[in-house]
């Protein structure tokens, strides 16, 4: 990207002043940030998306955001899957969420096969013609082979269900991560094939910038952001705004 | 764990050990190297040249440059500067002299909290503690039930007042009730927050001034980039903390924030989460750690792990019949089981020293289940087989492959095996390769059996 500009200033496509120098920069970012860019695929019906990610990046609280979204403003019904049935209360936590969203909560035993709860999850929303189910997963490291190979078959298992389905995995990534962000979208796409990125914690100082490697090495795309706790507080991603982020004090 | 940062401090020093004598261009250089695998493993880069500057002092001081192996002496610097980046040794835990230990956690979402309460909490039942933990995390949907049934598993009491209740007086209540019920650990549980944010970090503060905790700890997630230093500084102002838990360190973290926090809060590693199971915690120690990352292995650490799991009379018993050559399939089975004990294989082979060299066995993914599978045979077996696995034939080898979910080939191998192994032990046994004991007989040392302690 430095090399693109450098070549640009010199060339003389871009004026070697400070301000020209920096609104291109925000341009360039923001083109490698926009990479792949797509909306979120909800067509099919009902729409299976499944979430994705680390332990503690936010995956509970961002199903709970998205269902509420669809929910409240887009009028859509929405089924939970509760298949996080390793970490104490996880269920619980969805539940709560559930309700604030006013979407269905399908769950199983703690401890039960997180594949047959998205199964029997996606059945009760096909009999029931909800319009979207959402797949919670317990977090996991990437380095744990034997957990992501849990995961492909979760996916393995959905499809079962309905072959194009899972049609969205989306990876919630924590922005105050590292360079070891990179790993985890990586790894996590080997196993399950994500869609794209959910940056998460965006409230705090951290800016994110992994998701530029994200986008700029793996070619998946940030989707949404995470600014907060409440309800509201998820929103699309915006390259631009995202770029301009990074430069700013 | 920090493989990267690993492999290339690793390949450095042995380029700067391979040298009879080192110039300052050649200190110069390994300076260099040091500098760029600490940055690319996220380490602060105020961190990353303060010591490189305080380590190439001290390589250019007179005990390296007048020394007889001055490469030598640049290996032990560097482990040293290293443990004390991470909090050096002998930090510990503050107990309190009467009443209850009271431990305040505290860290941004995500980072571990609740686990690590449990963590801690089964930390201290294993030194026989009575230990209560307080649910002050009011916010987070489920927070609440989340301690509630982690602690139980833990053995701790739980004490929690739902989510109605202000997370201020929620921990004075508790501390009343620790004291009231003479527990000897309270730790308090918060809800995750920002750093930036104003109005959580002053209830924390309030927290920390009513319940007056010997400890608080900061809850790190070892993944954190360059952030982590500004979100240590903040919490160091706010909540004044006396020590990290670094959690999330079983992943392939560079160690950016592990090497970081202690060098800009001055506060040491106190902790390290290392698993998704409850026991998968333990005290960190700041010098294993830099052996560690220096590929020296950890050899302290795997004794404490053997000393804690395998019992010296059964060590004593498994030498007797490994020298009447009686030893059966049971006491293979035995073995085992105390081996995995200590946890995951490939977890145990990074202790040992020269192990992160050896690349094909860090590739090596260790089929944990193909030590499952050979438990199963061995169980399917009755009592006179296990003792003679020669009487398995046909019949008996079917009823075995069927009984443990395997294949009869897998049964032949396992009993071919087995057989290799006794014949190994035999000669052993006979002094074709001579055992320690022999050695120290041959030494006319009284030959001591080498025993395991047991603490």
């Amino acid at each position: 990207m430095v090399e693109r500009l450098e070549h640009e200033v010199e060339s003389g496509a871009v004026p070697a002043d400070g301000v020209a120098v920096r609104d291109r920069l925000i341009e360039i970012l923001a083109e490698v940030a926009g990479t792949a860019r797509a909306p979120i695929d909800l067509a099919a019906d009902p729409a299976v998306l499944m979430m994705v990610g680390v332990n503690g990046t936010g995956k509970t609280t961002t199903i709970g955001k998205i269902a509420w979204h669809l929910s409240k403003e887009f009028g859509l019904s929405v089924v939970l899957a509760a298949a996080d049935t390793y970490r104490a209360a996880a269920a619980e936590q969805l539940e709560t969420w559930a309700e604030r969203a006013g979407a269905e909560l399908i769950r199983g035993e703690a401890g039960a096969d997180p594949g047959s709860v998205a199964y029997d999850a996606i059945g009760a929303a096909r009999a029931r013609g909800a319009d979207v189910v959402i797949v919670d997963t317990a977090g996991r490291l990437h380095t744990q082979t034997d957990l992501m190979d849990e995961l492909a078959k979760v996916r393995r298992v959905i499809a079962k269900q309905i072959p194009e389905a899972p049609h969205e995995t989306l990876i919630s990534i924590d922005a105050t991560t590292g360079q070891n962000g990179l790993r985890q979208a990586q790894i996590f796409s080997e196993a399950v094939e994500v869609d794209g990125v959910v940056l998460t914690k965006l409230d705090g100082t951290a800016k994110g910038g992994i998701a530029l490697a994200i986008a700029g090495d793996l070619g998946i795309p940030v989707k949404l952001i995470g600014v907060g706790e409440t309800l509201e507080d998820l929103r699309p991603f915006d390259p631009e705004d995202y770029a301009k982020a990074l430069l700013a004090e | 764990m920090f493989d990267q940062l690993s492999d290339r401090l690793q390949s450095t020093l042995s380029e700067v050990r391979s040298r009879g004598k080192l110039s300052e261009s050649d200190v110069d250089a390994a300076m260099r190297e040091i500098r760029l695998a600490l940055l690319e493993a996220d380490v602060n880069f105020k961190v990353v040249k303060s010591f490189t500057r305080t380590l190439k002092e001290r390589c250019l001081g007179a005990e390296v440059m007048d020394s007889l192996d001055p490469g030598q002496q640049v290996v032990k610097i560097v482990n040293e500067e290293l443990a004390e980046l991470m909090g050096g040794t002998g930090e510990e835990l503050a107990m309190a002299a009467s009443g209850p230990t009271v431990i305040l956690m505290s860290g941004l979402q995500g980072s571990g909290k609740t686990t690590a309460c449990a963590k801690l909490a089964q930390y201290f039942r294993k030194q026989n503690k009575d230990v209560a933990l307080a649910a002050c995390d009011v916010y987070r949907p489920a927070a609440v039930e989340q301690l509630v049934t982690m602690g139980g598993r833990a053995g701790a009491h739980v004490y929690e007042q739902g989510t109605e209740a202000d997370p201020v007086d929620i921990a004075s209540w508790a501390l009343d009730r620790a004291r009231e019920e003479r527990r000897d650990v309270l730790i308090i549980d918060t809800a995750g927050r920002l750093h930036i944010d104003q109005e959580l970090m002053a209830e924390l503060a309030k927290i920390r001034k009513k319940t007056a905790p010997d400890d608080v700890l900061l809850v790190v997630d070892a993944m954190t980039g360059q952030d982590a230093v500004g979100v240590a500084e903040s919490f160091a102002e706010a909540a004044e903390f006396d020590g990290v838990v670094m959690t999330k360190l079983d992943g392939d973290a560079r160690g950016g924030a592990a090497l970081s926090v202690k060098a800009v809060t001055g506060k040491p590693i106190l902790f390290a989460s290392t698993g998704e199971k409850i026991e998968d915690f333990d005290r960190f120690h700041p010098d294993r750690m830099a052996q560690r990352i220096l590929g020296m292995g950890d050899v302290l650490s795997l004794i404490e792990k053997a000393e804690t799991q395998v019992d010296e009379k059964s060590a004593e018993e498994l030498q007797e019949k490994l020298k009447k050559d009686q030893f059966t399939l049971e006491d293979f089975l035995t073995q085992m089981k105390q081996v995995r004990k200590m946890g995951p294989l490939s977890g145990i082979l990074g202790m040992l020293p020269g192990m992160g060299a050896m690349k094909q066995l860090k590739n090596a993914n260790i089929d944990e289940r193909e030590l499952d599978r050979t438990e199963a045979i061995i169980l399917s077996m009755t009592p006179a087989e296990r003792a003679d696995p020669h009487i398995i034939k046909g019949s008996r080898r079917k009823r075995i492959a069927n009984g443990s979910g395997t294949k009869v080939q897998q049964v032949n191998a396992l009993v071919k095996q087995f057989d290799q192994m006794r014949v190994m032990m035999r000669s052993m046994a006979n002094g074709k390769m001579p055992s320690p004991e022999q050695m120290m007989a041959m030494q006319g040392g009284g030959a001591p059996r080498p025993k395991i302690r047991r603490r």
